[in-house]
């Protein structure tokens, strides 16, 4: 019987070598593969990464800090949603979900129609005469640094030979604040669409503590600051690595959101691969140098996630 | 669990901050979608021209039946391949089942954007191989074949393998907890062990089924990064046609889409809910009795 029913996945083992691990393969093959004309095996296509170190390092930056404000935000809200009576915490978690099954191109058109220069927030800024405000501070501190300029810094430069002038053109005449297609803009883009994957698994981890650990620790005389230092925090670092894991996956290799909420000028990851296989700038070669080094970041991402334990199961549920 | 205290006054502002932030622009678009006029910051008036506009625009409602039909489709049978994949896996010996496990979770685990590119790949090159191979035949034995490329069948070969992996996932822990000693039971009872499978084993992991379904159906009317690099030119989900329409110019059509796609969800969660509920009740019945 055991071994009959074994073969019932036999088919499904047929579809998965070829539509997930050649398509995988062919990926790796083409990393390492020259660019026509040329031929045979080469290194040119990782080498040729170095010009676009700074799409990296921008992708990095932007990802690491959206990654650390979905922590600071949803470490607190989902300690204070455990502290929650259980049919808050229910409906609490609903209501986390719930965006998430609206399309992340929805949810991040909603934010260009909020950011835009005649947008929600900017109409709402000059209804309450924050621009105006912001113009005068600006005109404050263009006359503040002028008078700097003349009087301390001149007196230092003369002393010291240095040519130290602080910006006096701030502008004094702005109608709306620039928002959208800004970098700030991206990094909002994926805390709104990414903050409930940092949630969930922080939020599962904090409910499952075992309370006769925190019972001890408080019988044992340390105050609930201590007892959240010494024991709730560290024992809720698994859910924080997973967190973190599924936050920064996706921010990482985002392109729809950087083109949506960036403007598509400044590229970052997801948008330099985008291009090498539909875009201008075919190059299936370099693009899937480019993936195989998206997935190795991926491997040890998870590596070290389940170096940590638990957590996987999380993803599921989504 | 009892992390001490209640909340305090600080800790219920900053959750009802949150909870605004994650709310507000989903309302505004909402809202917005009423509008008269054709912005998304003003308000001329109430209106209901935007869902009309929306019914009439051929793009959107093609968008709209590519999903539910690649949807759909990829649902079915990416439920019924699961559901034999998770009962074969179970069935493995450890040391295959565990590569195969890791295997099925690969586009799980991978970043979309790489598995849609490897797919993509994928079938540019196998269709430059086969298109090149027709070709050969027309010219030395005047035969013909269809050539290949990118579309609806690709699409839905791409959904396919990105749900089955989540319905193997969500069935497996219903077969651990099934008694295996119930398979031999039916049979030694007279079953064949064709009828164990379908009077014994489907009827005990069909819960893991269901909600396997409904994930593997949730991800594919979600998706958008893997359908836009596997649908080809002429195939467009309707996430497809809102991401092409949001780089011109901002429209409140899409908030129309928007607020019947949130409104369907509403009502499904809401479906789900009250069916869960009513088990959970009917299930404490029994036990009371």
């Amino acid at each position: 019987m055991r071994n009959k029913l074994s073969w019932f996945s036999a088919p499904y083992v047929v579809w998965m070598a070829l539509f997930t691990v050649a398509p995988v393969i062919l990926v790796v093959i083409y990393a390492f593969t020259a660019v026509p004309p040329a031929e045979g095996f080469t290194l040119d296509n990782f080498l040729r990464m170095k010009e676009f170190a700074v799409v990296f390092a921008r992708s990095f930056r932007l990802a690491l800090i959206a990654t650390f404000i979905c922590l600071l935000i949803g470490y607190p809200l989902s300690y204070f949603l455990a502290k929650e009576g259980p049919s808050f915490q229910k409906i609490a978690m609903v209501l986390i979900m719930l965006p998430m099954w609206m399309n992340f191109l929805l949810r991040t058109y909603a934010w260009m129609s909020i950011l835009e220069n005649n947008g929600f927030l900017n109409r709402m800024f000059a209804a309450l005469g924050i621009i105006d405000l912001g113009n005068l501070i600006n005109g404050g501190l263009n006359s503040l640094c002028a008078s700097l300029n003349e009087g301390v810094l001149a007196w230092l430069n003369a002393r010291l030979g240095t040519a130290l002038l602080l910006s006096t053109d701030r502008a004094t005449d702005m109608t709306y604040f620039r928002m959208l297609y800004t970098q700030g803009a991206v990094v909002l883009g994926m805390v709104y669409n990414y903050l409930p994957f940092m949630i969930l698994p922080i939020y599962s981890v904090i409910i499952k503590l075992d309370n006769s650990l925190l019972e001890a620790a408080r019988d044992l005389g340390a105050s609930s600051a201590r007892v959240f230092r010494k024991v709730i925090f560290p024992l809720s670092l698994p859910g924080v690595l997973s967190g973190v894991t599924m936050v920064f996956v996706p921010s990482v290799s985002t392109f729809a959101i950087s083109k949506m909420l960036g403007g598509g000028t400044k590229l970052l990851l997801g948008d330099l691969i985008e291009l090498q296989f539909l875009g201008g700038a075919y190059n299936p070669y370099l693009g899937s140098a480019i993936s195989l080094v998206m997935m190795v970041i991926v491997v040890v991402c998870m590596y070290v996630m389940n170096r940590f334990g638990e957590g996987e199961e999380q993803a599921v549920v989504l | 669990m009892n992390l001490g205290s209640r909340p305090g006054l600080f800790s219920r502002l900053f959750t009802a901050l949150v909870f605004i932030f994650l709310y507000a622009p989903i309302f505004l678009l909402i809202i917005f979608s009423f509008n008269a006029g054709n912005s998304n910051s003003v308000w001329h008036g109430f209106s209901l021209h935007w869902y009309g506009e929306l019914f009439q625009d051929r793009l959107i409602m093609g968008g709209v039946y590519t999903t539910l039909l690649v949807s759909l489709l990829a649902t079915a049978i990416a439920t019924v391949a699961g559901t034999f994949a998770a009962i074969g896996f179970y069935n493995m010996r450890r040391r295959w089942r565990e590569p195969l496990m890791v295997i099925n979770e690969i586009p799980m685990i991978n970043a979309d954007i790489v598995t849609g590119v490897s797919l993509c790949l994928f079938f540019v090159a196998a269709f430059a191989a086969w298109n090149g191979f027709v070709t050969w035949m027309e010219q030395t034995y005047r035969l013909t074949a269809p050539r290949l490329e990118l579309g609806f069948a690709t699409l839905l070969i791409a959904h396919i393998s990105f749900n089955i992996p989540y319905v193997v996932l969500a069935i497996m822990p219903k077969l651990r907890q099934m008694d295996k000693n119930l398979i031999d039971a039916a049979q030694d009872l007279g079953c064949t062990w064709m009828q164990a499978f379908w009077k014994v084993v489907v009827p005990e992991i069909k819960p893991g089924i269901v909600n396997g379904m409904l994930i593997a159906f949730t991800m594919s009317v979600d998706d958008f990064v893997i359908s836009y690099f596997t649908a080809g030119p002429k195939t467009s989900t309707l996430a497809m046609v809102i991401y092409s329409m949001t780089k011109k110019r901002v429209t409140p059509k899409i908030n129309a889409v928007s607020t019947l796609l949130f409104g369907a969800v509403l009502l499904l969660l809401i479906v789900v809910n009250v069916r869960q509920a009513r088990q959970e009740k009917a299930a404490a019945k029994v036990r009371r009795r």
